[in-house]
């Protein structure tokens, strides 16, 4: 009997117990990635000390010691002898001219469309699902652009002013920044992709000239070819001939940003074995039917981080413009550091802080759905 | 001839304003177009600066406004092209704008050497000092010892130099390249005096986080007569330019302004008449209307008027008129007379 307690027949299964604590949820993954050895565990110390060094006094700058209302510069000066907060009053004051610019307050109304008409358009034609894909396309490259030029630059019919003439020396603020931006992005891809091709042509004179346009647009800067645009050329033509301003900037933009989109799509056509190019021609492909169905989308699907580092590089590039007296974004919120009205000791850290988080939210956006399209493209080469 | 076409047909092919045929007077395409183009700055507080509704505010906007008045009656007939330190010289050369009102210093070779005429002074501006006031300084001679700062590579670094060496003195520069990192230098006290032109000392001052804690020394050290520019060889148009703003001074002199204009007009003073054009002609003398002066008193104010609207006592920049005052009242101000 007494020897019966021995053996024990277990007849049910024993419960299932919990890791333990240690090893899992939030004490569990600090453990595992921020204390896992002595080393690391001073290291983790020094990074939140330095969080808190940066974030804590940008929380005070940004949210606690901002002025949020006012009417001028009063209502933002330091009270106590510091330098004060944020002061988004001005920021709030001068909001209109940070998109609009100087265009007349009566026609951004005008502005105000072309920004929906490029959301309506842009946002299903970046959706892959999204139907009507081709007459998207059209929409979105060939109408929308001839409208929002229009539609911004005003429209006189005969004697019969449709829409008031705005010129462009008005324009400033996010609207030169985006209309430089998207035309160069939209103008510079198919320009950059028939260089790259021209490049690594049979035919002599089209490499040649090819060879020439990328190396010589890489081979200056951006500001001087800004600058040859505005100051040299002007010279050149005779008295009283002025091309628009903003027209030989986007000349520029669009011609230097294609030389370097041409040697990244360049970079994609190297990859690309030689065996796809003989398939292609064996079933009897012509050029360019070879290149549409084949061989590009191959190589574009290679470089998109490229292309989208070469659009943001654009989209960064185009603050330069200030240098030839347009205003864009920044240059719009440098300017209006001139007026007295608002002059405080943080008007400026106010101003440059509103410029970052604009331009980030942009770049942050063309670099997460360029991600987003690399995995959605990816076929196997992806590690 | 094929020289002129080819311009012509790329500006047609390209959507150009070619906006004027060579050889015409500058007054003459202005009053084609209906507007001058008038070249401004960047930005200079008081001078010409976009306000929050966008419209261009300042001094030397305001001679551009007057020009507008005289030409057209309207003040707003005129439109503004914001341009860089490098380019204003060739806008105004190539004829993109029509007169170049920037806070533009009178130099000899500025005025021999570049196709250009100073039509006067707006501005009587120079080299100023800024200091504490807990330093006890109250002149510029004083200053021996300092650290100075300012500007990298421009006239005013050079400018401190041989004055603290003309008057024995040591100093130390602590230079920067931007504005507003001179200003954030002085304002954490990394440098006992902050030198820049006047006019620029007292916008900077705004931007100071105590700005009553600091004072402007008296002692200016280097000569910057600020005024409008237009391009030589066409003497119609400089002397439009030359005399709107001797109108404007010389409104003050008399006690004219914008809101006693109508009135003054019917004034017995015959120096007022002839400026007002209620006799003689000399509208007509510089190819505008005999009420030009009027229009410009009318609409845009007198030089006084202009002054205290922009950068005087009142506004955030609080500038006192010193030398800039007329030259009955001790200052520089000094116009021909109209006759």
């Amino acid at each position: 009997m007494a020897n019966s307690n021995i053996f024990q027949i277990r007849t049910e299964e024993a419960p299932t117990l919990p890791a333990p604590v240690s090893t899992t949820g939030a004490i569990g993954w600090m453990r595992k990635n921020l204390f896992s050895s002595i080393s690391n565990t001073i290291l983790t110390f020094i990074g939140i000390l330095l969080a808190y060094w940066i974030i804590a006094p940008f929380i005070q700058f940004a949210f606690v010691d901002a002025v949020w209302t006012g009417e001028n510069r009063e209502a933002c000066l330091p009270q106590d002898g510091g330098h004060g907060g944020a002061c988004w009053a001005y920021v709030e004051a001068y909001f209109p001219q940070f998109i609009y610019g100087r265009y007349p307050s009566a026609e951004t109304w005008r502005v105000d469309i072309v920004y929906a008409l490029f959301a309506l358009l842009l946002v299903p034609l970046a959706i892959p699902s999204a139907p009507f894909k081709r007459t998207n396309a059209i929409l979105f490259l060939v109408v929308f652009p001839i409208v929002a030029y229009f539609l911004l630059t005003g429209l006189v019919i005969g004697d019969t002013v449709v829409l008031p003439i705005v010129e462009t020396a008005v324009w400033g603020g996010l609207l030169v920044t985006l209309v430089i931006a998207v035309t160069g992005i939209v103008a510079s891809l198919p320009l950059g992709i028939a260089l790259a091709l021209g490049r690594r042509s049979q035919m002599p004179i089209i490499k040649l000239v090819s060879i020439i346009f990328i190396e010589f647009w890489r081979g200056v800067p951006l500001i001087t070819v800004l600058f040859m645009s505005s100051v040299m050329l002007p010279l050149f033509l005779p008295e009283g001939v002025t091309f628009d301003k903003l027209l030989r900037v986007l000349i520029g933009v669009t011609l230097f940003s294609a030389a370097y989109m041409a040697e990244v799509v360049r970079g994609g056509l190297q990859a690309i074995p030689k065996g796809q190019y003989e398939g292609a021609m064996a079933l009897g492909l012509r050029f360019w039917p070879m290149m549409y169905l084949i061989v590009l989308p191959q190589a574009l699907k290679l470089v998109i981080p490229g292309i989208v580092n070469t659009f943001i590089g654009l989209f960064k590039d185009t603050t330069l413009v200030l240098i030839v007296g347009m205003f864009d974004l920044l240059g719009q919120i440098q300017s209006s550091f001139t007026d007295p009205t608002w002059s405080t000791p943080s008007q400026g850290h106010t101003g440059y802080l509103f410029a970052a988080i604009v331009f980030f939210v942009f770049c942050f956006g063309m670099s997460r759905y360029s991600i987003f399209m690399e995995n959605k493209l990816h076929t196997g080469h992806k590690r | 001839m094929s020289k002129k076409i080819l311009p012509l047909v790329l500006g047609a092919a390209m959507g150009v304003a070619a906006s004027t045929a060579a050889g015409a007077t500058t007054l003459e395409d202005v009053k084609a177009k209906g507007f001058i183009q008038c070249g401004v700055s960047q930005g200079l507080p008081g001078f010409s600066n976009p306000d929050a509704q966008g419209n261009w505010t300042g001094l030397d906007v305001d001679l551009c406004r007057a020009m507008a008045a005289a030409v057209f009656g309207d003040a707003s007939a005129v439109k503004f092209t914001p341009l860089s330190a490098k380019e204003r010289f060739t806008a105004l050369q190539s004829g993109e704008v029509d007169v170049l009102s920037r806070n533009t210093t009178w130099t000899m070779s500025r005025d021999t050497q570049l196709g250009l005429n100073f039509a006067g002074v707006n501005y009587y501006d120079g080299q100023g000092f800024m200091v504490r006031k807990d330093l006890g300084v109250t002149s510029a001679l004083e200053l021996s010892g300092a650290s100075v700062c300012t500007n990298t590579g421009t006239t005013t670094e050079l400018n401190v130099a041989d004055y603290f060496r003309a008057n024995n003195m040591q100093y130390e520069i602590v230079a920067f390249e931007k504005a507003d990192e001179v200003v954030a230098a002085y304002d954490a006290g990394r440098c006992d005096v902050y030198t820049t032109d006047a006019s620029g000392l007292y916008a900077q001052r705004l931007k100071l986080t105590n700005p009553g804690d600091h004072m402007v020394l008296p002692e200016i050290i280097s000569k910057e007569p600020l005024g409008p520019v237009v391009r030589q060889g066409d003497d119609e148009w400089f002397n439009i330019a030359k005399w709107t703003l001797n109108a404007m001074i010389n409104a003050e002199e008399m006690g004219v302004t914008s809101a006693n204009v109508d009135e003054m007009k019917g004034s017995d003073n015959p120096s007022v008449k002839r400026l007002l054009g209620a006799e003689g002609a000399f509208g007509e003398g510089i190819g505008l209307s005999n009420d030009w002066a009027y229009n410009i008193i009318k609409n845009v104010g007198n030089y006084e008027e202009s002054f205290n609207a922009n950068v005087g006592p009142d506004t955030p920049l609080g500038i006192s008129r010193g030398v800039n005052a007329l030259w009955s009242d001790g200052g520089f101000l000094y116009a021909p007379p109209v006759r």
